[in-house]
């Protein structure tokens, strides 16, 4: 077996898993594992951005957050159908990063921590502010007549299920292809030496805003994809914590590993899920989890079993 | 955390004060009037999103104790429909995500009939959507507008308190008859000051008063001090709605703005200060302020009979603390909606014949059907009609004034004061 087979089937196996999970989950797990392959997608984009292409940004909120208003406002005020505001959403996320990237770009490091930081909480307040059009912190719902995609209803359990699958689906072999590609090549070249990549004639600033963009149209994508999905548009989807979460979903499944974030934001969830029928204080469990992580696995939980067992895992 | 909580209550004295609370109601004939024999024993089983994390935490800790000893005082009369009655407290995070998910748990998982007792309008908002998809009933103690406006779904009800738009709807003729016509509105930024901006301004402008200044203070102001100066000189009332940790500090501002000299009348929320102490250092300047209370956290001269038994069920002392602990305060103003949306659960299920899940529609539709709630132990904070198109509930509001630093009420609403034309009709909706 190739390398590039064994590659693909690994990864076709779990898709396969995943979409055979509709057959055996129950419904309360039905619909969370559709939330997390949603946001596994916002995780995977991220992951282009800091697992592969070294950009630590706290701002891809705004980028989820511009999916999601994408899609939900022109479904709520302009009576738009899925389909489009879908895809207006993927846009909005995309178009949202090329702006932010073209000035935050222009730092590196803790700069650009805080300058994407400060993008993404003046789209927060510009949210919250703008109550007749968003509803603020409140938030809007998207009523079900508009959760119509193809036909399928999009609040039912099981459209819903497979159109989170098809979007993880999606993102996923286009991040395989990508990271495998030449680009991904040059975007791993950034992460590991940026001066070194300059000097073969790439342009980083290029090469990282178009690694953002991508990123973005990936945010934007699950953002979108969770306003109609689950029927809810908030500013609390929007906020610092939308930001943080990604990080986090990345850094327990392991950075610059393809399938990382599906896993570090599986874990997450069902360790707050969990955690919480025991104890109130379910996020200081997911704190010492991730000391833990730090402690014995920093590369994350696919990151150390490339380390020490499946070098061929992307 | 989920908890099952029949039998436990926060504290022993709790537990006997409740005993001999359900005692009581079993001595009162009328108390239940729709009590029946059910053919099955089994427990009903209510699911309470319960914000007992996160920034609703001082409502959540009150909220489950309200709750706890309505059940315990329901199941001491014979549950509902002779079943008894089980509450599974499952906590949101005050989170819209969370709560949906929530929502999902307590009804998927767990099986309950039924979820009730949200406040926060970003959580309910975030999960009606949820209780439509799922077709569960979903009974909020929430006081937004979002039920009346038509926002949500045929699911999601409100019968247990009223919303903000008929809260300060009926403010306004007082206020403008008492305090002042020139009014200057002080709110936080986002769309829970926006509501009391938007519907404070046409309230007053209908009573022939004028807002002649809105201050936004960002949710993120940590001080206020640089706000005051904004306040025109010819103000006559002051309407301050602000929430939050730094809700001392503005308090503490403000007196330190108008000194000792002239200031104009305040009038406030008391959500500004729900779970806190008026006596706190810093709160002095509110001497002769007034407040809107949904229920008069100090024991009033004329309190009812219904409002002392449910102050002792609950385990509220007559100022407004827990009779275990006199600096916990309560969130007394909202947290009766938990006790009386229950017993509207109660009644019906009763009118419904509920048997199970299968009989949800039913349910809702008992809802529907309800029009009005005497004032009574099951209603403790009064008089009560209910909308069954709007799915909302109208009633009495209290305007309080500091004396002698506790709460004393002034003035009473009418039903009336807060009524205002039907946004929707959600029975000609689809289940």
């Amino acid at each position: 077996m190739t390398a590039a087979t064994r590659i693909w089937a690994f990864h076709l196996a779990a898709l396969s898993l995943l979409a055979a999970g509709a057959a055996f989950l129950p419904a309360y797990h039905l619909t969370n594992v559709a939330k997390v392959m949603v946001l596994a997608t916002y995780a995977m984009g991220y992951n282009i951005a800091f697992g592969y292409t070294g950009l630590l940004s706290l701002g891809h909120a705004l980028f989820f957050g511009a999916g999601l208003y994408g899609a939900g406002m022109l479904v709520q005020h302009a009576d738009l159908t899925a389909g489009p505001a879908l895809l207006a959403g993927l846009l909005a996320g995309g178009a949202m990063a090329a702006i932010a990237g073209l000035l935050a770009l222009r730092t590196q490091g803790v700069a650009f921590m805080i300058v994407t930081l400060m993008f993404a909480q003046a789209g927060y307040l510009t949210i919250l502010y703008n109550t007749a059009w968003t509803r603020g912190d409140e938030g809007i719902v998207i009523a079900r007549d508009a959760r119509v995609l193809l036909g399928y209803d999009l609040s039912a359990d099981l459209p819903r299920y497979f159109a989170a699958f098809a979007l993880f689906a999606a993102g996923l072999v286009l991040k395989l292809w990508l990271v495998r590609s030449p680009a991904g090549r040059v975007m791993i070249a950034l992460r590991e030496n940026e001066e070194r990549s300059r000097m073969l004639g790439y342009d980083p600033y290029a090469r990282k805003l178009v690694a953002l963009v991508i990123s973005g149209l990936y945010a934007g994508a699950a953002g979108a994809a969770y306003g109609l999905l689950f029927g809810y548009v908030g500013a609390s989807l929007a906020s610092t914590q939308y930001s943080i979460l990604p990080l986090l979903w990345v850094l327990l499944g392991g950075a610059g590993t393809v399938l990382g974030p599906f896993v570090g934001a599986l874990l997450m969830f069902y360790l707050i899920d969990y955690s919480s029928a025991f104890t109130t204080a379910s996020l200081l469990v997911v704190g010492v989890a991730l000391v833990l992580l730090v402690l014995f696995a920093p590369k994350g939980i696919l990151g150390t079993l490339r380390e020490r067992w499946l070098r061929w895992l992307p | 955390m989920t908890s099952r909580l029949i039998g436990k209550t926060p504290s022993r004295r709790s537990v006997l004060t409740g005993m001999a609370a359900g005692a009581g109601a079993l001595a009162v004939p009328s108390f239940f009037p729709g009590y029946t024999h059910a053919q099955s024993s089994e427990p009903i089983r209510l699911g309470f999103q319960l914000h007992r994390t996160g920034i609703g935490a001082s409502y959540g800790r009150w909220y489950e104790r309200t709750a706890t000893a309505a059940l315990n005082v329901l199941n001491e009369a014979g549950g509902i429909n002779g079943r008894p009655v089980e509450i599974l407290f499952e906590d949101d995070g005050t989170d819209p995500a969370r709560g949906a998910e929530v929502f999902g748990k307590l009804a998927t998982q767990s099986n309950c009939d039924l979820v009730f007792g949200a406040l926060f309008s970003h959580v309910v908002v975030g999960t009606a959507p949820r209780a439509a998809e799922l077709k569960v009933p979903y009974l909020v103690c929430s006081e937004g507008h979002h039920v009346a406006s038509g926002m949500l779904n045929r699911w999601t009800l409100q019968p247990g308190i009223t919303d903000v738009k008929s809260q300060v709807q009926s403010m306004a003729p007082w206020v403008t008859q008492n305090l002042g016509k020139k009014v200057t509105m002080i709110f936080p930024d986002y769309a829970f000051g926006h509501d009391h901006r938007d519907f404070f301004t046409a309230a007053v402008a209908a009573q022939g008063g004028e807002v002649i200044k809105h201050i936004a203070i960002p949710p993120t102001e940590t001080s206020f001090t640089r706000y005051f100066p904004q306040i025109p000189s010819d103000t006559e009332v002051l309407y301050h709605v602000m929430v939050g940790p730094a809700v001392l500090t503005f308090v503490k501002e403000l007196g330190e703005f108008y000194g000792s000299g002239d200031r104009p009348q305040i009038f406030g929320f008391i959500d500004s200060l729900e779970a806190v102490d008026i006596a706190s250092p810093g709160l002095e300047f509110l001497e002769g302020t007034h407040f809107w209370e949904g229920h008069p956290r100090y024991k009033q001269a004329d309190a009812s009979e219904h409002e002392v038994f449910y102050r002792a069920a609950v385990g509220v002392d007559d100022n407004g603390a827990s009779v275990t602990d006199p600096a916990d305060i309560a969130t007394y103003a909202h947290m009766f909606s938990t006790w009386e949306t229950l017993f509207v659960i109660k009644a019906a299920m009763e009118a419904a014949g509920y048997q199970g899940p299968a009989d949800r529609q039913k349910l809702v539709e008992a809802i529907e059907a309800m029009t009005d709630f005497a004032e009574s132990r099951e209603h403790p904070q009064g008089a009560k009609t209910f909308n069954g198109k709007t799915h909302q509930a109208f009633g009495h509001q209290s305007i309080s004034q500091v004396q002698g630093g506790k709460l004393i009420r002034v003035h009473q609403t009418s039903l009336e004061d807060g009524y205002y034309p039907d946004e929707v009709d959600y029975t000609t909706q689809s289940f």
